[in-house]
């Protein structure tokens, strides 16, 4: 197409000054490689871009937990049953200045109810501190440490914690479970995603590419899987899981049996895409002047539809974060000692420890939020995947 | 035909779409008159405006556009039964600003489909898929005319006889995906006839269709034109049906009209170098081949509607140019002869 | 249309013994029997365990004989005598236990939908004809809140708020009296008082979805030429809206009646066990925890089976609204 423009401004042979002339600012948008139009396109989204930071946060956070998370997440600390959200303050009762800090608190039990609470003692400050010592660790499972990000000095430590998000029924530090429960939770949407794509682009790019009998087959397999209400299968399949199974293996019993439903989606958008394609007058081109299949497909066909399926997998992320979440949430999916997110939730199942506690839903905040950034990223990239579209 | 009575008249229109890329000027500054009983070609290539300016008429421009100024006046005749029209000049003349009315209100509403009705590009996807063409048809007939469901029924199938509909009685119920694209034409042009508009707007009418429809859509728009006396503005970019169908002719370029003349000047003597252009870019049965010309096709493309060039809009792909004043200067428009109008600096007086 | 109908039943048949059999095997999966575990746990308890009476069981129940044996005795019984087995956990044939918790579900998700539609229709109508409205913000928003905040944790949420706020506790479907009681208006008007925090829970989750579709749909719609001939004909703005484009967006409504179906039995599942309500979920669940193979089989299938009922519907609705479906049928 190039070439025949070229040849021709050739033929008419003048006035290439004037063609310059003519390209205004449009030229930018004109001359640009489509990666950059769907990155332009991309940027317009704010909630996507904010997303993206977001997502890219939770995913850290899930990456060095051990670092960010000030306590052992397993650690029952005794004297800090159920103690409500920690307050940071940065001005003290004089109203003077200072470097974050939390108070001591003082804990009381009350005599009729047994309910505990905490009352702060503005007599004592403990300064937060940055990269503290702290429980020893691995960091990425490699340098062996006792460096956190942040948390009270060790000789303040005894007296005080600061628990960000509160603590649970034995004294375990919800943000510190959280951070942790990111890593299971954020790593299996990932995961089962990412295994939902590999049999999703197969079957789908067999569906769409051949078409016929292998088409008809597959489109039926899709239907029928659908037909089962998701949970109850789901809920059928982890049950048959035995349940004296170590977490890696029900961790990947669980993002199978996520992606075997997962599938099915993807499989949907690759052979929509695949039809289309099919039709476009490159691909005759290509297979016109003998292109292999193969190459057709590798060279023409998956560069202009990866940006649909990275849409589509960001889109179904936080459908499988959910899925896990509810499955462990009733007790099916990850088990404790495990920690995901799911998991964490079963503490709020109990009506009492909610009332008393209800810092216990923390954890569905996170759910809620990292659900939340991946649809709105999602939403962001589907609209730059097609960036001639208007 | 020609009429001197007026129908329509159109002065200094613009419309403009304010996009988050900026404002795109689709009309700006249009000015001419439909008298009744004419035929008026609009040409020009694909987003100089002509749609739009139809729609202005109609006050359906889409969102996010807006009239920004301007003024359409629609003259309606009171009695316009038809065999009165010429015996008694003394009718009584209604004026009506077409652009002081509320687009959706009910004054705006009674005129469009009884004095001023469209025939749109796409037959296809014009008609709603999920009703049939008498349903879509009959609707029309009992909105404005206030009849029962039967006797807009009745109608209906007139209608689509009229039109030259195979077998209406029958296929009065079928629905548009059932019917072949000049079929669908048909039916749209019974729908716009329906009411006996004043003026009829066809808008790129044959475009989706084959060339040997086109004829006859053509020839079915003339036939019912000398029946029904209605004016016609015929919206298209296709020289050729101009020739065919029209007596007067507009050629618009980005926004504004440039040329305003009769069909015979159009092609015998076109004055503005974008309608030279534009004529010398369709191939002529019999021109001499020794001459060896080459078809030229008019340099350049449209430019960005949001850059639009200074001075004359037409000046970087203009053979004729005169440096330091074409890309300066507003250009005039000129009444060359009596009837023949031109946006040029190469005509001031 | 009838020779339709009837083609799709036909269709459907096959699709349900699939079902069948995938709720069998998946069954089978784990190791042991509910009688095993039983057993094991009596003794955890120190109590003796009788092999002898154990076995006449494992014998009454066809359990030890091949699996396409037990699967084959499993369903023709279903077809035949209507009999889904017996479970073993509640000592009762199953069907004694699971129709009342199957017409709950299926009040439920059918009550969610209606509220869904009667939100998502106005609202999305509104929505689209108000394109960038602070209203049409606001139900972006909202509809992110639905796509977010899933059924089971708006359950917690509103546990949480109606017991510390209020004092009420809104587990469960009916109240106390009831709960045993046998069918009758009084009980019925009292599920009714029950059902609708559970189905406006349910109904935010899924009304989020409708909601975009709905607009999205009227959004294309809108922009389509017939709309533009519609408004030349002289139709009003409303009259026009009604009629065309809404009709139009309105088909995916109907052609997804049974996913959606399908979706808010998910949804009610999960919600129910937080909520103890006395629909299928906490029944499955806890048959599924002891291995009470019959009962939860069972309620896999007739879940199943639901949706492809639903789908069903939804396929003779869309038939119905859409002609040109109709006429190529």
């Amino acid at each position: 197409m190039a070439e025949l423009v070229e040849a021709e401004r050739v033929v008419e042979g003048q006035g290439i000054e004037e063609e310059q002339e003519l390209a205004t600012s449009g030229e930018k948008i004109y001359v640009a490689p489509p990666w950059k139009l769907m990155w332009w396109r991309f940027r317009k989204h704010k909630m996507a871009l904010i997303s993206t930071w977001v997502l890219i946060l939770l995913y850290l956070v899930a990456i060095f937990c051990e670092f960010v998370a000030p306590y052992d997440p397993d650690q029952a600390m005794i004297q800090f049953k159920q103690v409500p959200p920690t307050k940071i303050h940065i001005r003290d009762s004089e109203g003077q200045w200072h470097w974050p800090f939390v108070y001591q608190h003082i804990r009381s039990v009350d005599p009729e109810t047994l309910r505990i609470s905490y009352v702060e003692d503005t007599s004592i400050r403990h300064p937060i501190r940055l990269f503290v010592p702290g429980f020893a660790y691995k960091l990425v499972g490699l340098w062996p440490t006792n460096i956190h990000l942040f948390g009270l000095p060790p000789e303040a430590a005894e007296q005080q914690g600061v628990f960000l998000l509160g603590t649970d029924r034995l004294g375990r530090d919800m943000f510190a479970r959280i951070c942790y429960g990111a890593r299971l939770s954020l790593s299996m949407g990932l995961a089962s995603v990412f295994l939902s794509l590999i049999f999703g682009v197969v079957l789908g790019g067999i569906s769409g590419y051949y078409g016929g009998r292998a088409d008809v087959i597959i489109q039926r397999v899709i239907e029928f899987i659908r037909t089962i209400p998701t949970i109850p299968l789901y809920m059928t399949l982890s049950a048959a899981m035995p349940r004296d199974w170590p977490i890696e293996r029900i961790y990947f019993g669980l993002t199978m049996i996520l992606a075997l439903v997962g599938w099915t989606w993807m499989a949907r958008v690759v052979r929509g895409r695949f039809l289309a394609m099919r039709e476009e007058d490159f691909v005759l081109a290509a297979r016109l002047s003998g292109s292999s299949e193969i190459r057709i497909i590798l060279r023409h066909m998956l560069p202009s539809f990866l940006s649909y399926i990275i849409a589509a997998l960001t889109l179904n992320i936080p459908n499988m974060i959910l899925w896990e979440t509810g499955l462990s949430f009733i007790g099916l999916g990850l088990r404790p000692p495990a920690i995901s997110w799911g998991v964490l939730l079963q503490e709020a199942m109990n009506l009492r420890s909610l009332v008393l506690a209800p810092w216990v839903l923390a954890p569905g905040v996170a759910v809620v939020v990292s659900v939340l950034a991946f649809n709105f990223m999602g939403d962001g990239l589907r609209d730059a995947a097609d960036p001639y579209a208007h | 035909m020609k009429q001197d009575q007026l129908l329509i008249s159109v002065k200094d229109l613009r419309t403009y779409f304010f996009l988050d890329e900026g404002t795109v000027r689709a009309v700006d500054g249009v000015d001419f008159n439909i008298w009744y009983g004419q035929t008026l070609g609009v040409v020009g290539e694909s987003g100089c405006g002509k749609s739009v300016t139809a729609r202005s008429i109609l006050r359906i421009v889409p969102r996010p556009g807006r009239i920004v100024s301007g003024e359409i006046t629609l003259y309606r005749k009171c009695d316009r039964s038809p065999s009165l029209r010429g015996e008694n000049p003394s009718q009584q003349i209604e004026e009506i600003k077409l652009t002081d009315l509320d687009p959706t209100g009910r004054e705006m509403c009674s005129i469009r489909g009884t004095e001023i009705a469209l025939v749109p590009q796409e037959p296809m996807a014009s008609l709603s898929p999920v009703h049939s063409i008498g349903n879509q048809i009959a609707e029309v007939i009992m909105l404005h005319q206030r009849v029962d469901k039967h006797t807009a029924r009745a109608r209906t199938i007139e209608m689509l006889e009229l039109v030259g509909f195979p077998k209406p009685k029958e296929r009065v119920d079928s629905l548009p995906h059932q019917l072949s694209g000049g079929l669908r034409q048909r039916a749209v042009i019974a729908m716009a006839l329906c009411c006996h508009p004043s003026l009829l707007i066809a808008d790129e009418p044959t475009t989706a269709l084959d060339v040997t429809t086109e004829a006859q859509i053509l020839r079915l728009l003339r036939n019912l034109q000398s029946e029904l006396g209605m004016a016609i503005m015929y919206i298209t970019h296709n020289l050729g049906v101009v020739a065919q169908m029209c007596e007067d002719v507009i050629v618009m370029y980005m926004g504004r009209v440039v040329e305003e003349t009769s069909v015979d000047a159009l092609f015998h003597s076109p004055l503005h170098p974008y309608t030279q252009a534009l004529l010398r870019s369709i191939p002529r049965l019999g021109q001499k081949t020794r001459e060896r010309r080459r078809l030229e096709s008019i340099r350049g493309t449209v430019p960005d509607p949001y850059a639009i060039p200074k001075g004359c809009s037409f000046h970087p792909r203009c053979h004729q140019r005169i440096r330091g004043v074409c890309d300066q200067q507003e250009p005039p428009y000129v009444e060359v002869e009596p009837g023949h109008k031109v946006r040029c600096l190469l005509y001031q007086p | 249309m009838f020779a339709y109908i009837v083609r799709r039943v036909l269709i459907m048949i096959p699709t349900l013994i699939l079902i069948s059999i995938v709720s069998f095997t998946a069954l089978q999966l784990p190791p042991g029997d509910y009688l095993t575990s039983y057993a094991a746990q009596l003794r955890t308890m120190g109590e003796q365990v009788d092999e002898e009476a154990l076995n006449s069981l494992r014998e009454r129940y066809g359990m030890g004989q091949p699996i396409y044996v037990q699967y084959w005795k499993w369903v023709s019984g279903i077809i035949t005598r209507g009999d889904w087995g017996q479970s073993m956990e509640w000592q009762k044939p199953v069907k004694e236990l699971i129709w009342e918790r199957l017409g709950l579900t299926v009040a439920l998700a059918v009550f969610s939908l209606l509220i869904s539609w009667g939100i998502a229709i106005p609202m999305g109508v509104y929505s689209a004809t108000h394109q960038y409205s602070i209203p049409d913000y606001l139900m972006s928003a909202f509809s992110f809140l639905g796509v977010g905040v899933p059924a089971f944790l708006w359950a917690l949420i509103i546990m949480y708020f109606a017991q510390t706020k209020l004092g009420i506790n809104v587990g469960g479907l009916f109240s106390e009296k009831y709960i045993n009681a046998p069918w009758t208006w009084d009980k019925f008007v009292d599920m009714l008082k029950h059902l609708w925090i559970p189905g406006l829970i349910v109904a935010i989750e899924n009304t989020a979805g409708e909601l975009r579709t709905t607009r999205a749909n009227l959004l294309d719609e809108l922009n389509k030429p017939y709309v533009e001939l519609a408004r030349a004909k002289g139709l009003s703005e409303r009259k026009l809206l009604w009629k065309y484009p809404v009709r139009v967006a309105m088909n995916p409504f109907f052609s997804t009646v049974g996913w959606s179906l399908a979706n808010r039995i998910s949804s009610i599942t999960l919600m129910s066990i937080v909520l103890s309500l006395q629909t299928t979920g906490p029944m499955q669940l806890r048959a599924l925890m002891s291995q009470d193979m019959y009962l939860a089989g069972s309620f896999l299938l007739l879940l199943s089976a639901l949706t492809v009922v639903g789908t069903l519907i939804s396929d003779i609705l869309l038939a119905w609204v859409d002609p040109r479906i109709r006429l190529e049928a």
